[in-house]
């Protein structure tokens, strides 16, 4: 049986892993070939790293760490963040990412979904989308974290990048990235069902059940969290470990 | 110390493939490369392939590298991945392109109206992630690696061999289907061995020492 997939998600910043506290204060929390090779050796099933940096005179340090980690970590690599064109997902994919995560650009640009996914296959384009409850039952796309309305419905819009091209979601909630309250398990199961790619479920991880309750009511094909590993709490394998007793597929 | 040549036909990125394989192979000499002649130099040949079948078969030609993939696929120990696997066959369902031929047998996409899962959700396709590989005969390539291991997938499309004797994996997914197959000098894989941690090294690291 296919396994459901655990996916750390790094904060990368001008080369470095960064963890936010309450999203203000950015901590050095190492080099991202030494957290990316822990994370495979707790048994992550891929590693995700979300290219922060605020200057864009920077953009291109992203590509070294992404070809330091390809050469010594083994498993799969999401890497997004400020990815805006084509070239921008060649370069990635050239430099060792094996997946490229598009968001804002998706949005304003559909057509982008289409080009990326036609010139370098659907596997290797994920879509990413920020959604927050607008209405019961009801989830409204937003860009620049969480700031800005598109007016677009998330259901809608995720079936929309499917039939552009794209391989695989990563649906984040607004409303509950950052609080430790567990994913928002409606918006994800509807938007699981709603499309035949694969959707990660991310935003609101605050214990190992909440990973399990991703896959379980949910209906999430793998799950992403970050500070939960970070910190310390728990380790990839004691995710899985607490996923496999309660019913989940895993590799462990 | 041997020579392994990767072909590159411009579909996808063997910087991964060629590092994995670097890792396990100190002692060799990894070349990533379109032109013919080193393909015919090299002591072992890897054929990947990433995107679409019908694209992959035309770079493949634009290039003129057919006559020496064929020709490195009669005699040299040869590893075909993913796309690089499907391409061995007859024809594919993708784009309703022929492939190479040198097995007969198609390449089929998961069948949507059986893509449910035991619980009634629905089996997301692209089949993307970890999953088991049961070996189906003793080869040398599975050496030291537990029937059942888990591989890295990632693909819409799997290949439906012919002769059932050359099927030398599969995997449940919906449907059994055909993960590897292996014929002589000749091994060919759906899943990524270069993304597929221990066991996938192991792997790349037994085909740097097969000798068929």
């Amino acid at each position: 049986m296919l396994a459901k997939r655990i996916i750390p998600c790094l904060d990368v910043s001008a080369g470095r892993v960064v963890k936010g506290i309450n999203f203000v204060e950015l901590r050095d929390a190492g080099d991202p070939v030494e957290v990316a090779r822990r994370y495979d050796e707790q048994g992550a099933d891929e590693i995700t790293f979300l290219d922060i940096t605020a200057s864009s005179d920077d953009r291109n340090i992203i590509l070294h760490v992404v070809e330091q980690v390809a050469e010594q970590v083994f498993i799969p690599l999401t890497v997004g963040g400020g990815v805006r064109t084509v070239d921008d997902v060649r370069r990635l994919l050239n430099a060792g990412a094996d997946k490229v995560s598009i968001n804002t650009a998706a949005v304003n640009n559909p057509q982008v979904v289409a080009d990326a996914s036609g010139k370098v296959g659907s596997q290797c384009i994920v879509v990413a989308i920020d959604a927050k409850q607008v209405a019961p039952g009801k989830w409204e796309v937003f860009t620049h974290g969480g700031r800005n309305r598109t007016g677009l419905d998330a259901i809608e819009w995720a079936r929309k990048v499917e039939s552009l091209g794209a391989g695989e979601i990563l649906l984040t909630s607004m409303d509950r990235d950052g609080t430790k309250n567990g994913f928002d398990l409606g918006l994800t199961r509807a938007v699981s069902d709603a499309v035949s790619i694969p959707v990660i479920a991310s935003g609101g991880v605050g214990s190992l059940d909440h990973l399990a309750d991703g896959v379980t009511q949910g209906r999430a094909d793998a799950v992403l969290a970050a500070s939960i590993f970070h910190f310390g709490e728990h380790t990839v394998r004691e995710a899985k470990e607490l996923m496999r007793a309660r019913g989940i597929e895993v590799r462990l | 110390m041997s020579k392994v040549a990767i072909i590159d036909y411009g579909m996808g990125n063997l910087r991964s493939v060629a590092k994995a394989i670097e890792h396990v192979a100190t002692a060799d000499t990894v070349v990533v490369t379109a032109d013919p002649a080193e393909v015919l130099s090299a002591d072992r040949v890897v054929f990947p392939g990433q995107g679409a079948m019908p694209d992959c078969m035309r770079e493949l030609d634009a290039r003129g590298l057919r006559p020496a993939v064929l020709e490195a696929a009669r005699n040299k120990p040869f590893l075909g991945i993913c796309i690089g696997q499907q391409m061995l066959f007859e024809h594919s369902e993708e784009g309703n392109v022929p492939g190479l031929g040198i097995f007969k047998g198609e390449v089929r996409r998961f069948p949507a109206e059986r893509m449910v899962a035991a619980d009634g959700s629905r089996l997301k396709v692209p089949h993307m992630g970890w999953n088991e590989v049961w070996q189906k005969q003793a080869h040398p390539l599975w050496a030291g690696i537990d029937d059942g291991a888990r591989f890295y997938y990632v693909h819409s499309y799997y290949v439906d061999p012919a002769d059932p004797a050359i099927v030398a994996a599969t995997t449940d997914y919906a449907i059994p289907f055909t993960g590897a197959v292996a014929q002589a000098n000749i091994f060919a894989i759906q899943f990524h061995p270069e993304k597929s941690a221990h066991a996938g090294l192991q792997l790349l690291s037994n085909f740097m020492s097969w000798k068929p």
